[in-house]
């Protein structure tokens, strides 16, 4: 295992306690893409921060190539890349000379620091804007240059904290490409997202996190049959008195797995019987159907299953 | 503790340097890159540390001196006529000592508080393999270098724009390498001392509680010895570091009374050890969570 993290916890102690991670154990293997999915204050930021050495953990502990990081944090950080939330680049250097300089800060001669920095500028594509500052690139750019800046010291292991968070559509499949591009070069990469399409798209294994605690993990094929079903039918209704009664009548319905009331309306797992949309349609019409969504079976709906709320609540 | 028995040094393809090594050349590295941004911000450096002397100056050295019957307003003569040497000599150390001292807030707190603010580029600072309190240092020993160069920048200002004489000479040249160097780093010390104390969206209000106090409760315009007429104040400015940092430059640079030499160092190296100390817990608190 590359990221061990065993019994991980963090209290913020002030005037109000909070305890923004509950216990997480985690098992990166080498070269995978692993990704921790969780609403915003779920802890994942600090369990990350914790990884990278920049938050101390009330307990537990994490071993990063086999150093003990929450020990060792200097000597941890050489097998550690990190791409954080927000733009960390040098305002003062062109592009070419953040990555030069960080590969000094690492300890490379000058002379490999020149051709790391030429190399990591053709690989992301970077060619044309080397003497560009940070403060000229768009988002999607400077998220591209971080990325190349946080590998090029060849670390192991890539933090990257929700790093498709305000990037245009476009870039952020382009930061996918350049993310599956690491696992060619051996680079193990962790990530935190809450783009439950990013996860299901980027990572071989998911982790769901809410309230500082890992709700279950596996690889986001198995996450989703969990739910023991292909689609989802999220129905509306205007009578909401009668939401429990529709909903029994639903889940007695052949190829449905499971019929659960919302706030207003039933929420229908269903694993694709023929027909069975019409069936559901018209137990509903009674009820004053308002609307209907069909949605394939996503790492969203197992985290519904899970917490009973959405991922963006 | 060595580390190169770790796992960590299995995968690595070149053999894995010891510890020292890595934080040697990690600590090479940042000052290298400060090194580099500096030369290129040479020409800013430079207006900023002589615009004020300059000025300073011209006013009180250069343009009283010469006003027909500006001789009440003029602190050369009353200085010379009172025995204290004349006022071009007194402010060339005192002047040097503002210039050590503002370099290290412009090249520490300054930018300190806007990475802490703005910018978090000290984020990624803080990843390099180096104990967090060694980056804090390695900020200190960086500004100290920059408040060198402007102690050098001004001493020929204050030597030669006066249009009285100014009398210096050095009678030890060890003792004026101390003064300067342990004054620098003071001086980065304090920078990095306000730099992480103060509140990055408060940082402007520190030229007018910090700096201009120090500055003028310093002994910059007046030598410490003048001060026997009020007590009060003689005693009441010892607890401002400035205070060493332009007494210590008067002694090494310039003839006439003076505060004893050992406790100017000794002050000096307490201030060193209390500013560093406050300033890297200070660094600690806000980068590490």
């Amino acid at each position: 295992m590359i990221v061990e993290v065993r019994g991980l916890r963090k209290v913020y102690s002030g005037k109000q306690e909070v305890t923004a991670v509950d216990g997480i154990d985690l098992s990166v293997k080498p070269g995978e893409i692993y990704g921790l999915l969780g609403p915003n204050g779920a802890g994942k930021t600090t369990t990350i921060s914790i990884c990278t050495t920049r938050v101390i953990p009330t307990a537990g502990t994490v071993r990063i190539a086999g150093v003990d990081a929450v020990a060792n944090p200097a000597i941890s950080r050489r097998a550690i890349g990190v791409v954080p939330q927000y733009n960390t680049l040098d305002r003062a250097c062109t592009i070419s000379e953040n990555i030069y300089f960080h590969c000094l800060f690492f300890g490379f001669s000058r002379a490999e620091a020149k051709a790391r920095t030429t190399q990591l500028l053709d690989q992301f594509h970077l060619g044309e804007r080397t003497k560009a500052y940070p403060s000229q690139l768009s988002g999607g750019l400077a998220q591209r240059v971080q990325i190349a800046r946080a590998i090029a010291h060849r670390p192991k292991v890539l933090f990257l904290d929700e790093p498709s968070a305000g990037l245009d559509p476009q870039s952020r499949i382009a930061m996918w490409e350049a993310v599956r591009a690491l696992r060619e070069e051996g680079i193990t990469v962790v990530l935190t997202t809450h783009y439950m399409e990013e996860a299901d798209e980027l990572c071989d294994r998911v982790a769901i996190i809410d309230h500082g605690k890992i709700l279950v993990e596996d690889t986001p094929a198995a996450l989703k049959n969990s739910v023991g079903a292909q689609k989802v039918y999220e129905l509306h209704l205007r009578d909401r008195e009668s939401i429990p009664a529709l909903a029994a009548t639903l889940a007695g319905y052949n190829g449905v797995s499971k019929a659960e009331p919302t706030g207003d309306g039933v929420r229908v797992l269903a694993h694709g019987a023929d027909g069975l949309l019409a069936e559901v349609l018209a137990a509903a019409g009674p009820y004053g159907l308002r609307d209907l969504n069909i949605t394939e079976a996503s790492l969203e709906t197992v985290f519904i299953q899970l917490t009973g709320r959405d991922l963006r609540e | 503790m060595s580390i190169s028995t770790l796992p960590i040094s299995q995968a690595t393809h070149e053999a894995t340097p010891g510890k020292w090594t890595v934080y040697g050349r990690a600590f090479a590295g940042l000052f290298v890159r400060d090194l580099y941004v500096l030369r290129r911000e040479m020409f800013p450096f430079i207006i900023r540390v002589c615009m004020n002397p300059l000025l300073f100056l011209f006013v009180f050295t250069y343009i009283m001196p010469h006003m027909s019957g500006g001789a009440a307003m003029n602190p050369t003569a009353q200085m010379a006529a009172s025995g204290g040497g004349n006022f071009s000599t007194v402010l060339l150390p005192g002047l040097m000592a503002v210039a050590i001292m503002f370099s290290g807030i412009a090249a520490v707190a300054l930018p300190l508080s806007q990475e802490f603010g703005v910018t978090r580029e000290i984020d990624d600072r803080v990843m390099c393999p180096l104990p967090v309190g060694a980056i804090a240092l390695e900020k200190i020993v960086f500004s100290s270098l920059q408040s060198m160069i402007a102690a050098a920048v001004v001493f020929p200002l204050a030597y030669y724009v006066p249009s009285t004489p100014v009398a210096a000479h050095v009678s030890s040249w060890p003792f004026l390498l101390a003064v300067l160097v342990l004054a620098s780093l003071v001086a980065g010390a304090l920078g990095l001392t306000i730099g992480t104390a103060v509140n990055p969206k408060q940082i402007g209000l520190i030229f007018g509680v910090v700096v201009m106090p120090i500055t003028f409760l310093g002994c910059v315009y007046y030598p410490w010895a003048a001060l026997k007429g009020m007590p009060f104040i003689k005693y009441g400015v010892l607890v401002n570091p400035i205070v060493y940092m332009s007494e210590g430059l008067r002694a090494a640079l310039t003839p006439g009374a003076h505060m004893p030499e050992p406790l100017i160092l000794g002050m000096l190296c307490f201030f060193l050890a209390l500013l560093t100390w406050l300033g890297m817990r200070g660094f600690l608190r806000r980068v590490v969570g």
